[in-house]
């Protein structure tokens, strides 16, 4: 049985398409099937993150519509045979999709995945709450701004009320912060929420915080999931976060200020 | 802006003429409604009444509840509660929209277990305020932005409350956490109604519709417990010590 994750988050523009490629890739990298499953019908964008664009045929509602079968939609990763990836419909909108549809897509995706990700449209509407329906882990991407931590607890309340686990009383869905486009500089001068901050507000369960990175958009420009590049701070944070999703202990990287940062990487501890 | 301008909740005690029966006869009970009826028709007529039933019920006398509304209803009185039925006769009642009055309803002393199993008594049962028995709700899940929470008793929350969540009970509130969303205590009216919580950083606090927004709490001293209350119309914010 397949593992569902929502990448979630309320408000737009926080990371989650990037957030998404790159936990799929890293789940994939280490050895798990994986697919990952872009929500925003309409504003596709996980097929340029993951480089695939050219290679879209079919798309998530030609399945749901039958027009399609999964396995004819479904693009397989051109850096990692474990990974697939579900497109969503440019030429669409949300209310293509419906639940008994994606449910009936998930099903027979667990049949054969580890991993499922979906990576959930922005807003609270239809689009976001079919991502998170069947979800059984939450990545809430947040960013250390005040409007995009209250969107993450409208979000987290969603999920505590509307999902499958909760309709049927089930385990909830296990929520997860994922602290993005980190500026430990602006945190510092105060223009940015601290982690503590950000923390206190949502208190949950922190599985790492990504800082703010040039190197992601490079990732994106070149259609590359910014995990696999591994010199960069934003490559290895993710690199962090699946680790700590699979359960291993990771220090927490890249909260300190630059200088902060280098002066532990070169004064010593 | 203001949305208390729309409607309120008040509690108040108002005066209902208690119909007490000591016969099932309905014709009998008929006739002598009518004499009383033509003796003050001014105060009869469209009248809500309360018929008590426990004297029937007492010496076994059974008594059809839906004639007995009608009945009433025919003779232009207003049948607004059943006191001292037993649970099928309060069933009856409320089939006809008669809520029942539970203080003094023979089937809690008497057949708890039918109460129990009878869901749509409950339901109704809550029209008729009885904020001092009913058990409170405890919230032990953070309440986030966006959710609402009801209770129409006291409310325990154990977690958060975060800002856009809006919590309200007719009773007390107590929050064992941080308040930063709207809280409105004693919404049906109770003034003696009040909230508690570790640290106040509400949005929103009221008691009994009197409230204060964020601007006047400013000068709140945070992550210090308080107590908000009631006193002569103002609302006090008072820091526990």
């Amino acid at each position: 049985m397949a593992r569902i994750i929502v990448v979630t988050s309320g408000k737009g523009g926080v990371g989650k398409t990037t957030t998404s490629a790159a936990i799929a890739m890293g789940l994939a990298k280490r050895g798990h099937k994986t697919a990952v499953i872009d929500f925003d019908v309409g504003l596709r964008n996980l097929d340029l993150i993951m480089g695939c664009e050219r290679r879209v045929v079919y798309d998530f509602v030609n399945v749901i519509n039958g027009e399609a079968n999964l396995n004819q939609a479904l693009i397989r990763d051109k850096n990692c045979n474990q990974l697939y990836i579900l497109p969503a419909s440019q030429t669409r909108d949300k209310d293509a999709l419906n639940l008994e549809g994606v449910g009936r897509v998930l099903e027979e995706l667990s049949k054969d995945f580890k991993y499922i990700v979906c990576d959930s449209p922005a807003g609270i509407e239809k689009g976001a709450y079919l991502a998170m329906y069947y979800a059984d882990d939450a990545f809430v991407v947040t960013n250390p701004e005040v409007s995009s931590v209250r969107d993450s607890d409208r979000m987290l309340g969603i999920l505590a009320s509307k999902s499958r686990r909760a309709e049927l009383n089930m385990e909830p869905i296990k929520e997860y912060l994922l602290l993005s486009r980190y500026d430990s500089d602006r945190v510092e001068s105060g223009e940015m929420l601290s982690l503590e901050d950000v923390q206190e507000i949502l208190s949950l369960h922190l599985l790492g915080v990504i800082p703010e990175s040039k190197s992601v958009l490079n990732a994106s420009n070149s259609g590359i999931p910014v995990i696999l590049d591994e010199k960069s701070d934003a490559g290895q944070a993710y690199a962090d976060v699946v680790a700590r999703y699979l359960g291993e202990k990771k220090p927490l990287r890249f909260i300190d200020s630059k200088k902060g940062f280098f002066r532990k990487l070169f004064g010593g501890k | 802006m203001n949305q208390s301008s729309i409607l309120d909740f008040r509690s108040a005690t108002s005066f209902v003429p208690i119909l007490v029966l000591y016969s099932n006869d309905m014709e009998m009970i008929s006739k002598r409604l009518q004499e009383k009826i033509a003796s003050a028709p001014g105060f009869f007529r469209n009248s809500p009444v309360l018929f008590d039933l426990s004297e029937l019920n007492e010496n076994d006398m059974e008594i059809d509840v839906a004639a007995l509304i009608s009945r009433l209803r025919q003779l232009s009185l207003f049948p607004v509660g059943i006191r001292g039925g037993d649970p099928l006769q309060e069933k009856q009642a409320l089939a006809l929209a008669v809520p029942v009055d539970s203080g003094r309803s023979r089937s809690n002393p008497v057949l708890p277990e039918v109460q129990k199993k009878d869901d749509a008594v409950p339901e109704f049962q809550a029209v008729i305020r009885d904020a001092v028995h009913a058990p409170a709700m405890m919230i032990t899940q953070p309440v986030r932005s966006g959710q609402r929470v009801y209770a129409a008793s006291d409310l325990v929350i154990l977690a958060q409350v975060s800002a856009g969540a809006e919590i309200m009970a007719e009773g007390n509130i107590h929050i064992y956490n941080t308040l930063r969303g709207r809280a409105l205590a004693g919404v049906q009216g109770d003034i003696e109604a009040r909230l508690f919580c570790l640290d106040l950083q509400a949005e929103l606090v009221s008691i009994a519709g009197i409230y204060k927004t964020i601007e006047d709490l400013k000068e709140i001293s945070r992550k210090k417990p308080v107590q908000v209350y009631l006193r002569d119309q103002a609302l006090i914010i008072q820091e526990l010590s």
